[in-house]
């Protein structure tokens, strides 16, 4: 046989790896489910349905980020922006329609808006076309196009104000389209997408790391938006109940609906997980390691290295975009303040690289495991902080600081900061390594 | 008249004080950049580090800056950078050396350097809470208002005492690092081994002591930035989030491994952050008798409101990204 194949974990020439590799998974596997069988008992069936389902969600955006730096090396420092995103456009398309606000003038006023809006892009766009489209020449052209760019913008800007602010102080906010769930699921990995393509068109040509400081400035300017544009998401007084994708506690009970949602959740983490592994050992996940491992060897065999990475960092925007979507789903509220850097970003990494960036398997049960953990670490926390701060008080004589609560659960964010960098140390492939592929005809 | 005074004030203060905050951090950014070639996430949090040192010193001798007339905090800076400079070289030795002798890929250092972010974050909220605390502890902030011998400006320039500190103190550092960087030998090495690691370390350069050097150097500055900025404003635990990216922002204008144009950088994301959310209808307001018949000016003209300050550093990476990633002085596109 002269093609290239690759084998199977588990059957290759290197079987000793691959069936340890095996083994492994399935005893990680085995003390996955004890923990949360553990949960089960101790917390009862709602509590532990609960923590299952987000815990899942966090898999779903897990994936969403292996894709990018298991399979590319893409560094997304940002991913709160897109799970943020994904989150407020399935509240768009999913939440009831907002009557007040479709009965006013307006859906007028703000389609006379947008459409100015897209006027200024458009002139801005022709006129810094100027020195191809009408000769001009190009300085003048550029900084004609800035002009009209800053004027036009600030025109819009000015007709918008007051726009928000009667949709504000008379409908409350824009509301939603009303459309199925599972439709704002799909808008929300399409935005997310969007958003992935915008920052990946500008970054994926230089090195990871401005990809890395890029994202974290979208991230954060999405959360911006979403906190203080109060006429599109109600800001700061948050928006519930969001519609359920499964029948609703209200009509088959409180355990039974999450357990709906969890069996949807699974149900849909089979597919990604059993469809990434496909493109994993397809000639294109070939492709995306052959850029991620050797880049200039791979431009050299042909590939076009930037809209291979490009293509690969929507895909993978877009699983954080429908694991949003998911994740305020369930909690049935929509909170811009409550997207945190630190649960919605460095959290997912945790994920990643302690479960083993580039096995789709590992993500998924490091995100199980860091869930867990992270949700048991702060009743811990707070318990050892007493005990501790107790401790001194009777031996020392030290006087404990009022919100010694909140200070207890900064404990956490360190412990995030030093599993990072310990496992980056001393354990980079991560509880699962990524799998081998090996040809055959070597 | 007064109109251009309140401009004085609110843009042209406000931006130098702003920028000089950014060009000392990036100054750091871009020299560890150029010289350990991955993106120093933990920059902010060295910065909030300096000035929680700084705090500490103060509230622990709140008189020291009585023998010289200065505020305390500023007196005491020297200790709080030697103190940041310590922590720089033990996150280096501990986290970032193991890795870099590993030979992995650059941007695993960039994650790193995000976990050393959280740690310091962690460590500082830990101990010292969540709320915002001023610098001057036994002091009052010097204010001092300028009367013009005008007649027709009635308004006073404003300037404080922490805001003229922290101009000369740029003045000096930027003074400082051109003689070190030109004049040393330590810093022709520096300037070597950024714009050829392999060819400076054929040549013989300690590229330890180099690396050393660098993160002594980041360390001061970005603690001298950040006691600073908290004895101009406050000094806040989580202040380092909206530090990073006008930094990065900074240091990429600027071109990497470029010192004066990470300098430059500084400068010009201050003052567009602060045009930007400048209120100029208040420019406007004196020629509104003439212009009434025209246009209708609104009581608020601003290019970004305030809570999207952020939004500039990051267009103005966007751009620089697009049109010409080699930064203004043509730095590195690593």
């Amino acid at each position: 046989m002269t093609t290239p194949r690759q084998t199977p974990p588990g059957k290759g020439t290197d079987g000793a790896v691959s069936l340890g590799l095996k083994q492994r998974a399935l005893i990680i596997l085995v003390l996955t489910a004890a923990l949360y069988g553990l949960i089960l008992t101790l917390f009862g069936p709602a509590y532990a349905l609960r923590m299952t389902v987000e815990a899942l969600c966090y898999a779903l955006i897990a994936l969403g980020l292996n894709v990018q730096w298991g399979y590319a090396g893409l560094f997304n420092a940002g991913v709160m922006g897109f799970v943020a995103l994904g989150a407020y456009l399935s509240l768009f398309v999913s939440f009831p329609v907002n009557e007040a606000f479709w009965q006013g003038d307006f859906p007028l006023r703000l389609g006379r808006v947008l459409l100015m809006g897209a006027g200024v892009i458009a002139l801005t766009w022709l006129i810094a076309r100027g020195n191809r489209l009408f000769g001009l020449p190009r300085r003048l052209s550029t900084a004609l196009a800035v002009i009209v760019g800053a004027v036009g913008y600030l025109v819009v800007m000015a007709t918008l104000d007051p726009v928000a602010r009667d949709i504000e102080r008379q409908a409350g906010f824009i509301g939603g389209l009303g459309l199925p769930v599972w439709l704002g699921w799909i808008a929300a990995g399409a935005a997310a997408g969007g958003l992935a393509w915008f920052v990946g068109r500008i970054c994926l040509g230089l090195r990871s790391d401005y990809l890395a400081i890029a994202t974290l400035g979208i991230a954060e300017i999405v959360k911006a938006v979403l906190k203080n544009a109060d006429w599109l998401t109600r800001g700061t007084l948050t928006v519930s109940p969001l519609p359920w994708p499964v029948p609703t506690p209200d009509t088959i009970g409180f355990i039974a609906a999450r357990a709906a949602y969890l069996v949807l959740m699974a149900v849909l983490i089979v597919v990604v997980w059993w469809l990434l592994e496909k493109a994993w050992r397809a000639p294109w996940g070939r492709m995306m390691r052959a850029i991620r491992d050797n880049e200039i060897a791979a431009a050299a065999m042909g590939k076009d290295v930037n809209a291979r990475r490009l293509q690969i960092f929507i895909l993978g925007s877009g699983l954080m975009g429908v694991g949003g979507a998911a994740l305020i789903g369930f909690t049935r509220i929509f909170d811009p303040a409550g997207f945190l850097p630190l649960n919605h970003t460095f959290l997912v990494w945790v994920m990643v690289i302690l479960g083993g960036p580039g096995n789709n398997l590992g993500a998924i049960i490091g995100a199980l495991i860091v869930y867990a953990v992270w949700v048991m670490s702060e009743p811990a926390a707070l318990a050892l902080f007493h005990l501790l701060g107790e401790a001194g008080q009777t031996l020392f004589g030290l006087t404990l600081p009022a919100d010694l609560d909140a200070r207890a659960l900064q404990a956490r964010v360190f412990a995030i900061g030093l599993v990072i960098t310990l496992v980056l140390r001393y354990a980079p492939r991560g509880l699962l390594p990524e799998p081998r592929m090996l040809t055959r005809d070597t | 008249m007064d109109a251009l005074v309140f401009f004085f004030n609110k843009v042209v203060i406000a931006g130098l004080v702003t920028g000089s905050i950014y060009a000392l951090g990036a100054v750091g950014v871009t020299l560890v950049f150029a010289i350990l070639r991955f993106a120093h996430f933990a920059h902010g949090d060295l910065m909030a580090l300096g000035g929680g040192i700084a705090l500490a010193l103060t509230l622990a001798f709140p008189h020291a800056g009585a023998l010289f007339g200065l505020p305390s905090a500023f007196v005491l800076m020297p200790f709080a950078m030697a103190l940041t400079v310590i922590v720089a070289l033990l996150a280096d030795r501990w986290f970032y050396a193991p890795l870099r002798a590993s030979g992995i890929r650059p941007v695993v250092l960039v994650m790193a350097s995000l976990g050393v972010a959280l740690m310091l974050q962690g460590l500082i909220r830990l101990i010292a809470g969540a709320d915002a605390h001023s610098l001057y502890v036994a002091e009052r902030k010097d204010i001092f208002r300028l009367a013009l011998p005008f007649e027709l400006a009635r308004r006073k320039i404003v300037i404080t005492e922490p805001q003229i500190l922290i101009m000369l103190f740029t003045i000096a550092a930027v003074v400082f690092l051109h003689w070190f960087l030109t004049r040393t030998k330590t810093g022709k090495a520096m300037r070597a081994m950024s714009d050829n690691p392999d060819l400076a370390r054929l040549s013989g350069i300690p590229v330890s002591h180099v690396v050393r050097i660098t993160w002594i150097i980041a360390g001061a500055l970005a603690a001298a930035a950040g006691t600073l900025l908290s004895l101009d404003v406050t000094w806040k635990p989580d202040m380092s989030f909206n530090l990073l990216l006008p930094i990065f922002a900074a240091a990429i204008v600027g071109g990497v491994g470029q010192p004066y144009g990470a300098i430059a950088g500084g400068f010009l994301v201050g003052f567009a952050e602060v045009l930007s959310i400048f209120n100029w209808s208040i420019l406007l307001r004196p020629l509104k008798p003439y212009l009434e018949s025209l246009i209708e000016i609104p009581g608020r003209l601003a290019f970004v409101p305030t809570e999207y300050k952020l939004t500039v550093p990051f267009v103005i990476l966007v751009v620089v990204l697009i049109w010409r990633p080699t930064g203004i002085f043509r730095g590195k596109v690593l």
